[in-house]
This record gives structure tokens, C-alpha cells and sequence, in this order.
């Protein structure tokens, strides 16, 4: 079987035909075309012809949109937005996701039941729980405000304050992912061999100390993963942003896919757009490239 | 005696965590499920009512009156199915080839396939927009059904299952003259449907909550996915949050049902994956 290779070859082409259109269309070729369409001046009003030389050559601009934008304000004040998502969002995501990994890992009665009731916010589709929220967080009539009064806390205006709708956001995105994250991580801590636990037990650890010394460090190689991939995920923040605050109130919730979204199909713009999502594209794998480069530095994969 | 109590001191614990987490992830479904039944007068009542004094159904019948959401929930289900069920055949397919048949090049595609995880979908959205636009595929189901031929995710899934299974079977399927095409109907795919169901169920769900490709290729209401109306609801009816929750609650279900079904079956699943003798 292993012989005849060639003759094998025509037999996988048919396997892998449909795959291939599907990679060469959604994949390959767009991928290509973005590169090319970042830059020129193109709307997107007038059709598109893509073979014609005239089309390439009435609206080639060079660099002139990669300029423009790294010399705009609002792409590093959406930059700067993002990472204001991400120093709230993935601080409070981990501790809460790890959080329900160390309570599902022993089983008990009712595991089973908060397992479910956990994981209902990730099966929510992003628009619902972004309208969801917005409703949770309105300030005189939500549900939130309404709590924090309870408790003395007069809450703010959250999405019509500025300096609050981002943080409104991280709320709802934390609500939405920290069962998903909490999962993976709860599969990580099935791994870890009991036996660390119990050699520890004997020594006389506590349980704080084994989770500071075992659990832990056992686990980095789950966080450092789970930290890159929303590190990555961060980067492509818009259904909430969309639904939630409409990138408002007065721009403070601008971040880079909203903003390619809007120039592409909202200002007609779409040598800009494209321009924009090749940063987007270069951004994301710089971090993909640190990550592969530190994986082997930080973690330690004995677990 | 003294393991016993710190036995039931750790449940307590438990029970005092894990609902505290519930009540944080419940309250705003709570507050979902009360918006939807209550009355536009008790919506905007202050304080607000924790507890609606009076029940109605008016939000739902206000979303199907003045959206087509019947439609939208029909339009949903045909490209979920439909999107599932093709990426599910090309991925089987693909995942076959690489796994199972032996052919120049197999590793250099499967890795081409792989860097493409690099790439974001939204850097990829201003062209795939303008193809398919100018292929006249905008608002028609097609349109969000496509992008199912290739998903890698699903293709990588698949590659890592099936080379667990032995070579053995397909060698010796092969000497009783076998094609490639019976090997992998016969013998590959039924011990893969575990992990195909569980495909189906992720992708499904993907598909029916999907938003951004939806958005710009779906402009019709009468066309629109459920994720895309709701953000269309949302924007129309701004302040009318009953029927907002309504819609939002109605999305929320299906997915719900069919999470819990996969899971009470997935067990019996698993089993019939392995191999026996």
C-alpha cells in the first residue's frame, strides 16, 4: 500500500478537490486580493475588474493608505482602545475561568447541573448577549445599577459614560467566555497526575501551597495558551462593540475591526479597509510568531 | 470523623462559590427572560420590578409583527444544516487524503492548510465580499453556505482522529479490492462518528450564532440569519427592550436544546469509537 505513490495521487486529489476550491476561494485568493486592494484608492461602488490592467492602474496609490493610517490618531487611539479591553478583560477572565476549573474538577452532586449553567453564556450567540448586556447596564432602568444600589454603590451611565463603556463591554465579555476558557483550563487540570497532591500531602502542604507549587506551574503551559489566544481574540473585538455602544459614546469604543468594517462598508473606503486588515493580519501574527518563539522559554510541559 | 467534616466543609465551599458564579451568569439571563414577558410599562418602571406582576406574551407577537423573524429563524436553520452538513462531507474528504492515502506532498498541503489559522477572517472580509458580490451571491443563502467547503478546524480535528486508526483495516480492506472511496464509507467514517458528531454540534452552533460574514453579505431582512436580524432589531427598535430580550431569548433556545441533547448522547458516542479485538 505504502508503494505506488504517484498512483495514490490522483485518488487524493479528488479526496481533497472540494477543500482546495474552498481554500483557494475563501483563503488563498482573498488573502491575495486584500494585499493588492490596500493599495489603491478603490470605493467599492464601481464594480470590480479585477484582470483589467486600467482597473489597477486608475487606482494604484502605493503606500499612500498605509501612510495615511499610520499617521492617523484614530488608529492608534483603536489600538489603544484595544488594549484598554484587554488589561481589564484578560486579568478578569483568567481568575474566573480558573476559578470554575478548580470548582468543576472534583466531582460532587450538582457538577454536572453548574457545568451546563456555566457553559449557557458561550452557547449565547455574541449578538444576543451583547443586547443582553446592554439592557443589563442601562443606567436607571438595568438590573446592575439596580444591584449596586442595593449595596450602596450608585452605579455609573456604563455605555453613555466614556470612561465606563469599555469597561461595560469587558463585563460582557467576561459573562460570555469565562465558562469556555474555565473548560479548557478544567481539562487541564484533569492532567495533572494526583500524585503531586498526595507526595505533597505528606509533606505536609496545605492546599494553598500545593495550588501555589503544583497546580499552577503544572498548569502554565493551559494559561499561556489560553492567554495568547485572547491576547489574539482581543484583536478582533466588534460584534459587542457593534451592538453595544456603536463604537460610541463619542468614539471611545473605536477598535480596528469596527474601524474596518465602517470604512469598507459604511464610507465606502475600501482600499483603506484593506489596508487596515493587512495591519490587522500583521499584528496578529507577530503575536502568533512571539508565541511559538516563547512557548518553549516559559512553560513547562511535564504536566 | 475529621475527614468526614473537612469533606462537607469543602462542599460547603463549593456550593457557596459555584453559586455565587451561577447567580452572576444567571442574572442577566434572568433579566433577559422577566424583560421579554413583562409589559412595556413595567420595562420602564422604577425601581425595577425583580418580579413582573403581570405576564404577557405581547414582546413575542411585536418581533414576528413588525420583523419578519419567522423567516429569519427558518433562513437560520437552512444555513446552519446545510453549512454543517457540507463541512462535515469536505472535511471527512480532506481529512481521508491526508491521514489515510499516501501522496507526494501531503504533509507541504496540510501544513499550507494549517498557516491559514493565521490568517484573521476579518482581513480577508473586504475581498471575499467583493467576489461574492460580484458573483451575485449577496443575500442569497449560498452566500454564507460557501465558506463551509474549508474549514480547518474541522479538517485538523479529523486528521488527528483518523490517524489513530490502524492502517491494518485499510490494508486489508485494500486486498479484498476495496476502493479508496469504500474504505473511507465503510470503514473509516463509522469509526469516526463520535468525533463527527461532536463536529457537527461545534460547527452548528458556529454557524447559527455566526455575525460578521452574515452582516455584509446578508442586507434583506427577509434574508438575514437570526445574529444579523436581532442586530438589526436592536438598531430599529432602540429602546424597546421587550422585544429586543425576545428576540434575544427566542436565539438562545435552540442552541441550548441541542447542546444538551449532543451531551446526553455524546457518552454512548464515545464508546462506539473504539476498537474491539
Amino acid at each position: 500500500m505504502r508503494k505506488n505513490r504517484n498512483n495514490h495521487t490522483l485518488t487524493a486529489s479528488a479526496f481533497l478537490a472540494p477543500s482546495m476550491v474552498g481554500f483557494l476561494l475563501i483563503a488563498a485568493i482573498p488573502f491575495a486580493l486584500s494585499f493588492g486592494i490596500s493599495f489603491t484608492s478603490w470605493s467599492g461602488i464601481k464594480g470590480l475588474a479585477l484582470f483589467s490592467p486600467s482597473f489597477w492602474q486608475e487606482n494604484f496609490i502605493g503606500f499612500e493608505n498605509y501612510a495615511k493610517i499610520l499617521k492617523s490618531k484614530e488608529f492608534w487611539v483603536s489600538l489603544l482602545h484595544v488594549a484598554q479591553y484587554m488589561v481589564l478583560y484578560i486579568p478578569l477572565m483568567l481568575v474566573s475561568s480558573l476559578g470554575i476549573a478548580m470548582l468543576l474538577n472534583k466531582p460532587r452532586k450538582g457538577t454536572a447541573f453548574f457545568r451546563l449553567l456555566f457553559y449557557i453564556p458561550v452557547l449565547t450567540s455574541w449578538v444576543a448577549g451583547a443586547i443582553i448586556w446592554k439592557w443589563v447596564l442601562d443606567p436607571q432602568y438595568g438590573i446592575l445599577n439596580d444591584i449596586l444600589l442595593r449595596v450602596g454603590i450608585e452605579g455609573p451611565a456604563w455605555l453613555q459614560d466614556p470612561k465606563w463603556a469599555m469597561f461595560g463591554i469587558v463585563l460582557a465579555s467576561v459573562w460570555k467566555d469565562m465558562g469556555f476558557y474555565g473548560l479548557i483550563f478544567l481539562g487541564g487540570l484533569k492532567n495533572i497526575n494526583p500524585i503531586y497532591y498526595e507526595a505533597a500531602h505528606l509533606d505536609g502542604a496545605g492546599r494553598f501551597q500545593s495550588f501555589l507549587k503544583i497546580t499552577l506551574p503544572m498548569l502554565t503551559p493551559m494559561v499561556f495558551f489560553v492567554l495568547i489566544i485572547s491576547l489574539i481574540n482581543s484583536f478582533m473585538l466588534f460584534p459587542q462593540v457593534m451592538i453595544m455602544t456603536n463604537a460610541g459614546p463619542a468614539g471611545a469604543t473605536q477598535v480596528i475591526v469596527e474601524r474596518i468594517y465602517k470604512y469598507g462598508f459604511s464610507y465606502y473606503k475600501m482600499g483603506y479597509a484593506s489596508a487596515l486588515s493587512w495591519l490587522l493580519f500583521l499584528i496578529v501574527f507577530l503575536f502568533t510568531y512571539l508565541q511559538q518563539k516563547l512557548q518553549k522559554k516559559w512553560v513547562n510541559y511535564d504536566a | 470523623m475529621m475527614r468526614n467534616r473537612n469533606k462537607s466543609l469543602s462542599n460547603l465551599w463549593f456550593y457557596v462559590f459555584a453559586s455565587g458564579i451561577g447567580f452572576l451568569i444567571v442574572i442577566p439571563l434572568y433579566w433577559m427572560i422577566i424583560t421579554a414577558l413583562k409589559t412595556q410599562t413595567a420595562i420602564f418602571t422604577y425601581p425595577i420590578e425583580w418580579f413582573p406582576k403581570e405576564i404577557t406574551l405581547q414582546n413575542f407577537l411585536d418581533l414576528f409583527a413588525r420583523f419578519p423573524f419567522g423567516k429569519v429563524l427558518l433562513n437560520s436553520t437552512i444555513v446552519s444544516v446545510s453549512y454543517s452538513a457540507i463541512s462535515i462531507v469536505t472535511c471527512c474528504m480532506a481529512a481521508f487524503a491526508f491521514a489515510k492515502i499516501p501522496f507526494r506532498g501531503s504533509e507541504a498541503l496540510l501544513k499550507v492548510y494549517l498557516a491559514t489559522l493565521m490568517i484573521p477572517f476579518q482581513s480577508t472580509l473586504i475581498p471575499l465580499f467583493m467576489l461574492f458580490n460580484s458573483a451575485g451571491l449577496s443575500n442569497t443563502y449560498g452566500s454564507v453556505i460557501i465558506p463551509s467547503l474549508f474549514r480547518v478546524f474541522g479538517i485538523f480535528l479529523l486528521v488527528q482522529h483518523m490517524r489513530t486508526i490502524p492502517d491494518d483495516y485499510i490494508d486489508a480492506a485494500r486486498i479484498d479490492g476495496a476502493s479508496y472511496f469504500t474504505i473511507l464509507w465503510k470503514v473509516i467514517l463509522p469509526l469516526s462518528l463520535p468525533v463527527i458528531a461532536g463536529y457537527a454540534v461545534i460547527t452548528f452552533m458556529d454557524a447559527w450564532n455566526d455575525y460578521l460574514w452574515p452582516l455584509v453579505m446578508l442586507t434583506k431582512p427577509e434574508m438575514m440569519t437570526v445574529p444579523v436580524a436581532l442586530g438589526m432589531v436592536n438598531g430599529q427598535f432602540e429602546r424597546n427592550f421587550g422585544v429586543q430580550m425576545a428576540g434575544s431569548l427566542i436565539s438562545i433556545v435552540p442552541v441550548v436544546l441541542i447542546y444538551l441533547a449532543a451531551q446526553s448522547k455524546m457518552k454512548d458516542g464515545l464508546t462506539l469509537g473504539g476498537i474491539k479485538g
